[in-house]
């Protein structure tokens, strides 16, 4: 995966998208303009996230999730 | 007499909405889902670590900028895995220092090239030839590009393809031949005998009533 590595930590761009998620629920767009990422690569970030546990889908956008959190600090 | 049996895949075609797939790339797994919105080039070639294909990674990467800045992404593929993949961007940067900035399809199964018709085997039964798909913000095929093992493709062309589209889409015109940005454009013909009989009054550049051009 490219946001999350085996052993369930973000990468450098997982960790990118989970700051931009601190503040709020946020769309993919708005988390690409945060981070500077292709939408694309955010897209399916998100839906990597998503999986791992670290964030959580809602009405279309996506906020941490407490293990997301927890890592991010 | 044994019959070989093959399976024959429909190529897609222009107009057509791009065949959909999820798929294991260098920046993780992507669906073709993900790039709408943006103008898209999927390209294949047929194998890492070989000579013409390395020469044109490294020019798809230098066009890159210019692609961004018309909105477009790049996404190769092969039938190559994808750490071999990894390998080859890897060994592109370390002998030649350019970096590839765009994912690339590991397409092992080959079930993207088969939906896209990637496979000539007449050229090769095992390899993708030199595909070229451009593809819309709404996903749909626009232009089709195919060329053979033996022939890099022309980087030149491709950036001109999508100015040509782009222009073509923003203002309802079409692009003659050899076409360049700041040239003139075609007016679309006209239908009726009215709308020919004013095209010629119009104040365009006129061959006759069906080949108008005019400056953007």
């Amino acid at each position: 995966m490219a946001c999350v590595s085996p052993d369930g930590k973000p990468t450098e761009s997982g960790t990118k998208m989970l700051r931009a998620l601190k503040a709020g629920p946020k769309s993919p767009e708005e988390v690409a303009r945060e981070t500077g990422l292709p939408l694309f690569r955010v897209r399916s970030g998100l839906r990597e996230l998503t999986q791992a546990g670290l964030a959580v889908e809602k009405d279309s956008k996506h906020e941490l999730a407490e293990q997301g959190a927890k890592l991010i600090g | 007499m044994e019959q070989t049996k093959e399976q024959v895949n429909r190529m897609p075609r222009i107009g057509e909405p791009a065949p959909a797939f999820e798929a294991v790339t260098t920046h993780g797994k992507l669906k073709l889902e993900d790039f709408k919105g943006s103008w898209l080039i999927l390209f294949s070639h047929p194998a890492d670590f070989t000579p013409v294909c390395t020469t044109e990674f490294i020019a798809f990467s230098e066009i890159y900028p210019e692609l961004q800045k018309r909105g477009v992404e790049l996404l190769g593929l092969s039938v190559d895995s994808v750490s071999s993949h990894i390998a080859w961007v890897r060994n592109c940067q370390e002998k030649t220092g350019v970096r590839i900035p765009f994912p690339i399809i590991a397409d092992l199964n080959k079930e993207v090239a088969a939906a896209y018709g990637m496979i000539h085997p007449g050229q090769s039964r095992t390899e993708t030839v030199r595909c070229v798909f451009i593809i819309d913000p709404d996903q749909k095929i626009r232009t089709i590009l195919y060329y053979p093992l033996t022939t890099g493709r022309n980087m030149d062309e491709i950036l001109r393809i999508i100015d040509a589209l782009q222009t073509t889409d923003k203002n309802g015109v079409a692009t003659p031949a050899n076409w360049r940005p700041g040239d003139k454009v075609v007016v679309p013909p006209p239908n009726t005998q009215e709308m020919a009989d004013e095209r010629l009054k119009q104040g365009y550049e006129c061959v006759d009533w069906y080949l108008c051009k005019k400056k953007l």
